[in-house]
């Protein structure tokens, strides 16, 4: 599985990356939207995980390209707000997932886990 | 003082007691009230004065009028008695003059002369003649008169000496009132004799009555003593007692005001000279003037009347007028203070809000370092030092656990400040409440129980002002109970569609008289204690806006009981 983690946070994605790679997945990480959105076209990631509010181009803009260029990507959103306006409108948009910050590194997994099962079965 | 707190305005009590800048409406009461009235009233007490004025004088005039005619009538009678007994007398004199002694004691010569006086004057009784010595000499007439004597009579006396005697009227023998004339002749050799005659007081009453039948008119005479000689219509018969207190010499006519019998009478009097009679006609003004009593009654009756009319009209008017405005004022005041409150809730939850999200990233990042230093201790062999680490880990994620919730939850509430309406577990959202208020329940020893079955629907409804409905409600119910108290909440179903919370305190509870306006804007039983009287009111306004409804039971020294019911389905 490979993984790119958009965060303007360079430290928290950074950390959460080498803990995805101790689990055995293989991630990259940028901290803004232009550098998620040229990766994640670039290349042909299984996830993205993207924080909604950032500097620039925020998270929602950035999911809503991606989509645009590729419909079948799989991203899930993260923010410090539990904001059911984010969720609705990162859900809306495409996203697969909504987690809150702090997120925890099991939790996330799991549920890269449980939509790529639902889909094989 | 009942018929006083049934009409008293609503405001009355209030003007003391609002702010500066509020309106004294008990003042405002008073002289709108008192400005109505006047500008009403005054037209018609002048209008009634003039009226008053006029009918006085015309009242008078007619009195005048009255008093004139009494003293007209008074001297036409008194004229008409005096001739009635100048002409008695002086038919008498001419007898006694034309006829000698001798003549006279001639009984067929007097009865001719008495048949010839009755003929031409009327009312003659009988005749006598009485010699020097008081001796009846001779007598025609009904009585056994003759040889009487009289010597030592007083009327004898004073005919003697002044020639002529009027007596007062009597009743003598038959019962019918009369009275005598005496005329005396005196001869050249100084002897005399004294022809006396009884006269019939029929012709006088006969005069008197044909004036006494006059409306509210009475004539009658008396004599110096006030002994009725002629009878009364409003004193009765012949020697009954007149009270009214006469001049001696009344020689011009007399007119008097005086009240007896229970009415306002005005008396003439007029003495009829060479006689004891005094003549007296009485007038009753009231009953000739009732008309214009009536319309001074009527008068004053009417503006008696208009003026209760116009001040219960200007009463009830400027008391709507003033309570409209206060309870406009009221609510002006209370939509002010409650944007002015929500606006403080809205400032703070932004605050709380940033500093929330300023806090979030780095705890975030805490979370994720620690996190990988857990992964990377657990990837370590077995020694003493991994456990302990380990532990320290857990409890640096334990602590960031607790952090991020705290955060969210002020990110949460803040969020929940703009309306929106959502599907709302209210386990989950009075679990959100208490973890507010928690720590102070704890601290004071207060129990909290949460009763919910597990059939009760979620409903459709705002989080954020549910939230504060029900953190109004429990921070009441806290400042109600003392340390050590009990706050007991209980979600139940009411009908199909519905769902209600009720929140119950054993704290002081709330005095029957204040249970009734605990809803009300500004109401406060803590107002020394910082209350702002609003909380209540806010929360009242927002359930009824959600659809619901809320109620309230309580008893002094038992405690409160506030349910809130609300709707399942959001309504349309």
């Amino acid at each position: 599985m490979r993984v790119l983690l958009v965060d303007d946070e360079e430290e928290l994605v950074s950390t959460l990356s080498e803990r995805l790679d101790l689990r055995g997945i293989e991630s990259d990480w940028v901290t803004n939207g232009e550098d998620g959105l040229r990766l994640a076209l670039e290349n042909d990631y299984d996830w993205i995980v993207l924080d909604m509010k950032m500097p620039g181009i925020g998270g929602l803009e950035t999911l809503q390209a991606i989509k645009r260029r590729r419909p079948s990507t799989k991203i899930i959103v993260m923010t410090g707000h539990s904001s059911s306006q984010d969720r609705e409108a990162g859900l809306r948009a495409g996203a697969q997932h909504y987690l809150l910050k702090p997120i925890d590194v099991e939790d996330l997994i799991a549920r890269m886990h449980q939509v790529q099962e639902t889909e094989v079965s | 003082m009942s018929l006083w707190s049934g009409i008293r305005p609503p405001f009355w009590d209030k003007a003391e007691t609002q702010g500066a800048e509020s309106l004294n409406y008990r003042r405002l009461w008073k002289v709108t009230f008192g400005a109505a009235v006047a500008v009403s009233l005054l037209p018609l007490v002048l209008l009634s004065l003039i009226n008053f004025y006029q009918f006085e004088k015309q009242y008078e005039l007619q009195r005048g009028e009255l008093v004139g005619e009494i003293q007209r009538l008074v001297s036409n009678t008194r004229l008409q008695l005096t001739d009635f007994l100048n002409e008695r007398q002086s038919a008498l004199s001419y007898v006694v003059q034309e006829n000698s002694f001798e003549q006279l004691s001639d009984h067929r010569h007097l009865n001719r002369i008495f048949v010839n006086l009755r003929r031409s004057f009327g009312g003659f009784v009988d005749l006598g003649l009485i010699d020097s010595e008081g001796a009846h000499r001779a007598y025609v007439g009904p009585y056994a008169l003759e040889g009487h004597n009289y010597k030592e009579e007083d009327w004898f006396k004073e005919a003697q000496m002044r020639g002529l005697h009027i007596s007062e009227v009597f009743m003598g023998h038959r019962n019918v009132p009369h009275f005598v004339i005496a005329v005396k002749h005196e001869k050249d050799d100084g002897s005399f004799h004294i022809l006396r005659a009884t006269i019939n007081t029929a012709r006088i009453q006969d005069l008197l009555s044909g004036i006494s039948l006059r409306p509210a008119s009475d004539a009658f005479l008396v004599n110096q003593a006030g002994v009725l000689q002629t009878p009364s219509r409003l004193y009765g018969a012949v020697l009954e007692v007149f009270p009214l207190h006469l001049p001696k010499e009344a020689k011009q006519v007399e007119v008097r005001d005086f009240s007896d019998l229970g009415k306002q009478l005005i008396a003439g009097f007029a003495r009829v000279q060479g006689s004891p009679f005094t003549l007296v006609l009485l007038k009753q003004p009231a009953v000739l003037l009732e008309k214009w009593s009536l319309l001074r009654i009527n008068l004053l009756l009417l503006v008696v009347a208009s003026a209760v009319a116009i001040l219960a009209v200007t009463f009830k008017g400027t008391t709507s007028l003033i309570t409209r405005l206060y309870q406009a004022d009221q609510r002006r005041s209370a939509v002010l203070h409650e944007i002015e409150y929500t606006n403080k809730l809205a400032s703070i939850g932004r605050l709380a809000a940033g500093v929330a999200h300023e806090i979030n990233n780095p705890i975030a990042i805490i979370n994720e370092k620690a996190g990988l230093l857990r992964d990377l201790v657990r990837a370590r062999e077995d020694s003493a030092q991994k456990e302990k680490y380990l532990k320290s880990l857990e409890s640096i994620l334990g602590s960031v656990k607790r952090v991020s919730a705290v955060t969210h939850r002020l990110l949460g509430f803040a969020r929940h400040l703009d309306v929106k309406v959502e599907q709302i577990h209210l386990d989950l959202l009075i679990q959100e409440v208490l973890d507010f208020l928690g720590k102070e329940a704890q601290y004071r020893n207060i129990g909290i129980t949460v009763t919910i079955p597990p059939d009760i629907p979620s409903i459709e409804s705002d989080r954020g002002q549910l939230q504060q409905v029900f953190l109004n409600i429990l921070n009441n119910a806290l400042a109600a109970v003392h340390d050590g108290g009990q706050i007991n909440i209980a979600v139940f179903r009411r009908g199909p569609d519905r769902v209600a919370v009720s929140i119950a305190d054993n704290g002081a509870g709330i005095a029957a008289e204040h249970v009734q306006r605990i809803f009300e804007p500004f109401f406060s039983t803590r107002s020394d204690k910082g209350g702002t009287g609003l909380g209540l009111s806010i929360t009242y306004g927002i359930v009824r806006k959600l659809g619901g409804d809320i109620e309230v039971e309580s008893a002094l020294g038992e405690g409160t009981t506030f349910t809130v019911t609300l709707p399942v389905r959001r309504p349309q």
